[in-house]
């Protein structure tokens, strides 16, 4: 029975993608002829498509190390916060559980180069405003921002759990050798977070290659913001399928973001991974 | 035995004539769907054979909710669409030519103004308006008054009231002189009317060449693009968020904005200040009038056949009638699309609608293939100037590559 249900659910929408993409079809139009690899072909050629691709690895190379760096720092503070623990906790988790849309909309106002309060401050330290959200060269980044804010809460969750399986009695053995703070950190806290880690790795991965909803919302009328800066594979395919209604071709992303997607994901499982005793 | 049973069976259904039962799509917009279905229980008075059911879907699922429906033979008989989708859905061979003994080519040709002759493809009409829209100027009367100008007649004057009454500099403005928006109406405007004002043509007759990137197309990119590198009149995206240049004026931050008369309703209902409408200015130069114009079209989809056909034929007279148009008019705003009735001196002088149905006359409308391709291609190629500063005569080059290549994957 759940073979059935996962035959159904999910190897047959795949496999119909696979077999779409070798259409020329268009919802919009009576016959869908086969065009064999054609799709393929011209998603070499796409300039749109090179930058979607560019900019999703961006947001992933950006994305990932920086809230698992920062998850992980604050889940160490704030395992150690005895006060208010609670509190703390609920108020990293809260961007988490914030609907995307909303958040997306705060964000935009402050960034906003004419009224946000990101550009009071650095009035107030003296440097010149900036665009953010409207410019090409920084619409990325402060995109990026939003996800990374969102998803830090988290990271927390993940991190506190992880640091509160390690026994004590691990700590406790290390101070009577003699280790200092920063030794059993390297030597007991990190390899023993190593299955958290690979998994904060391997979802938070797959997740920034497929940043959808924050970018949509960010630039709202014209999205994938101002030329394409802020283009995802996802928003792309999206926009292919949905907007101008070419689902051949709209598969043809998807079946090669399917490919990377599992690519990297094995990779990471393989040299990630570590074997410990315990 | 049986036979005799089912005959009779058939005999009486056609007798009593069961009534039809036809299924109208628009869009949700609260006004709209009200004034529908007033109109519906005055056709179903009429008509008491024919029974419509409206549905509405919400604006950003629309064309999507359609597309994939009917083609799947579900959804609407009757379907109100953007004329700018028209290409695509007759291609599709999902709506019907509205048939001819009904819908004479000649008489609809006399009885609506111009720019509807844009839904005429291979020498058929396939849908009809109720209403249609131009573009015009909304200003700011308050900040008018304190800048101590009056209204601009030509683009001359309106970069001059721009720069009255803008405040702050790039990137940080306070108020903007004009409330510039690629993305929002002002493409349609490059494209459409600057282009004709500096004496060229944006499309080959047909609508399968692209023909603005000439001096013309230039000079209109560049005096564009100019509005806010050269005169620093406003930016785009003043406000966050979807409707940006428009919340900005009804938030009363910008003297001015071109937009179109289905903003008429929601203008009037935020702005907490005295505002008026002019026409879109002319060049000092020449005095050219343009505009740009669209409508959305009521159609027959494949589906209506037999009866239901029949009953659609009615129920479409019904909505393209002078009647409704008027209706419309009155509980919407959209101005009628009718040459009778748009051409009435009480609405020319409106005030507010005065500037809009004047503009009929010379209005263009763009024959999109795909309207959201089309529309990239220009934003881009317009970002690429404000944002890049590239230079206007490569982004309009930039726009023609890009619109080429969509039009010629249509009309392969």
């Amino acid at each position: 029975m759940p073979l059935l249900f996962f035959l159904i659910v999910r190897f047959i929408p795949t496999f119909m993608s696979l077999r779409l993409s070798l259409f020329d079809w268009n919802i919009l139009r009576e016959q869908q002829p086969f065009v064999g690899l054609e799709n393929y072909r011209t998603l070499v050629a796409d300039e749109k498509f090179g930058q979607s691709l560019r900019n999703t690895a961006l947001y992933t190379l950006f994305g990932v190390p920086l809230q698992i760096g920062l998850g992980l720092a604050l889940a160490l503070m704030l395992s150690r916060v005895v006060a208010l623990r609670g509190l703390y906790r609920a108020l990293y988790f809260a961007p988490y559980v914030t609907p995307i849309v909303a958040a997306a909309w705060v964000w935009q106002w402050v960034f906003s180069p004419q009224f946000g309060p990101v550009n009071t401050v650095l009035g107030w330290l003296q440097l010149p405003p900036q665009p953010f959200l409207t410019s090409p060269d920084q619409a990325l980044a402060t995109t990026a921002g939003l996800v990374v804010w969102q998803n830090l809460g988290f990271q927390v969750v993940l991190f506190l759990a992880g640091l509160a399986a390690i026994p004590r009695s691990y700590y406790e053995a290390a101070e009577i050798d003699g280790a200092t703070g920063t030794q059993s950190f390297w030597r007991i806290t990190l390899p023993l977070l190593n299955p958290t880690i690979v998994f904060s790795v391997v979802t938070g991965t797959i997740s920034y290659l497929q940043l959808f909803t924050q970018v949509v919302n960010l630039n709202f009328t014209d999205q994938g913001g101002p030329l394409g800066s802020t283009l995802t594979v996802a928003v792309y395919i999206y926009q292919m399928a949905f907007g101008r209604f070419q689902m051949g071709y709209a598969s043809a992303i998807t079946v090669v973001l399917f490919g990377i997607i599992l690519a990297i994901t094995l990779l990471q499982l393989r040299f990630l991974t570590r074997r410990y005793d315990t | 035995m049986k036979k005799l049973l089912t005959l009779a069976l058939a005999l009486t259904v056609t007798a009593s004539a069961a009534p039809v039962t036809l299924t109208y799509w628009q869009y949700d917009f609260a006004t709209k769907v009200s004034t529908m279905n007033e109109l519906i229980k005055k056709f179903e008075a009429q008509n008491p054979d024919i029974k419509i059911k409206q549905e509405t879907f919400p604006y950003d699922a629309y064309n999507q909710k359609v597309a994939s429906s009917v083609p799947a033979g579900q959804g609407p008989d009757v379907v109100n669409l953007f004329y700018g989708w028209l290409p695509q859905y007759v291609d599709s061979g999902f709506l019907q030519p509205l048939p001819a003994k009904d819908f004479p080519t000649k008489q609809i040709e006399s009885t609506f103004v111009p720019m509807v002759q844009t839904s005429k493809i291979n020498g058929q009409y396939y849908a009809l308006p109720t209403s249609v829209r131009t573009l015009a100027v909304f200003y700011n009367k308050d900040l008018f008054k304190q800048a101590r100008i009056v209204p601009p007649r030509t683009w001359e004057d309106f970069i001059a009231a721009g720069q009255k009454i803008v405040k702050g500099a790039p990137p940080r403005f306070s108020v903007l002189g004009f409330g510039i928006q690629p993305d929002g109406q002002d493409y349609h405007v490059v494209r459409e009317v600057l282009v004709r004002q500096f004496g060229g043509v944006p499309f080959s007759k047909d609508g399968k060449q692209v023909t603005y990137d000439s001096n013309a197309g230039v000079r209109a990119m560049t005096f564009y693009t100019d509005l806010m590198t050269k005169y620093k009149l406003g930016t785009p995206n003043f406000f966050p968020g979807n409707n940006s240049y428009r919340d900005a004026f009804i938030a009363g931050k910008v003297g001015m904005i071109i937009d179109g008369s289905f903003a008429i309703g929601s203008i009037e209902k935020g702005a907490k200040f005295n505002w008026g409408v002019v026409p879109l200015p002319v060049l000092k130069a020449n005095g050219v009038r343009g505009n740009f114009g669209s409508y959305w079209v009521n159609g027959i989809t494949k589906n209506a056949k037999g009866d239901k056909l029949a009953a659609s034929v009615k129920f479409l007279k019904f909505l393209t009638s002078e009647e409704t148009q008027r209706t419309w008019l009155d509980a919407v705003g959209e101005i009628p699309a009718g040459r009778k009735l748009s051409g009435t001196a009480a609405l020319r002088t409106h005030p507010v609608y005065g500037p809009f149905v004047s503009a009929l006359p010379f209005a263009s409308s763009t024959l999109f293939v795909d309207e959201a391709g089309q529309r990239k291609a220009w934003v881009d190629a317009i970002n690429t100037v404000i944002l890049q500063g590239n230079s206007p005569a490569n982004a309009v080059n930039r726009a023609a590559a890009e619109e080429q290549k969509i039009l010629n994957g249509y009309y392969k």
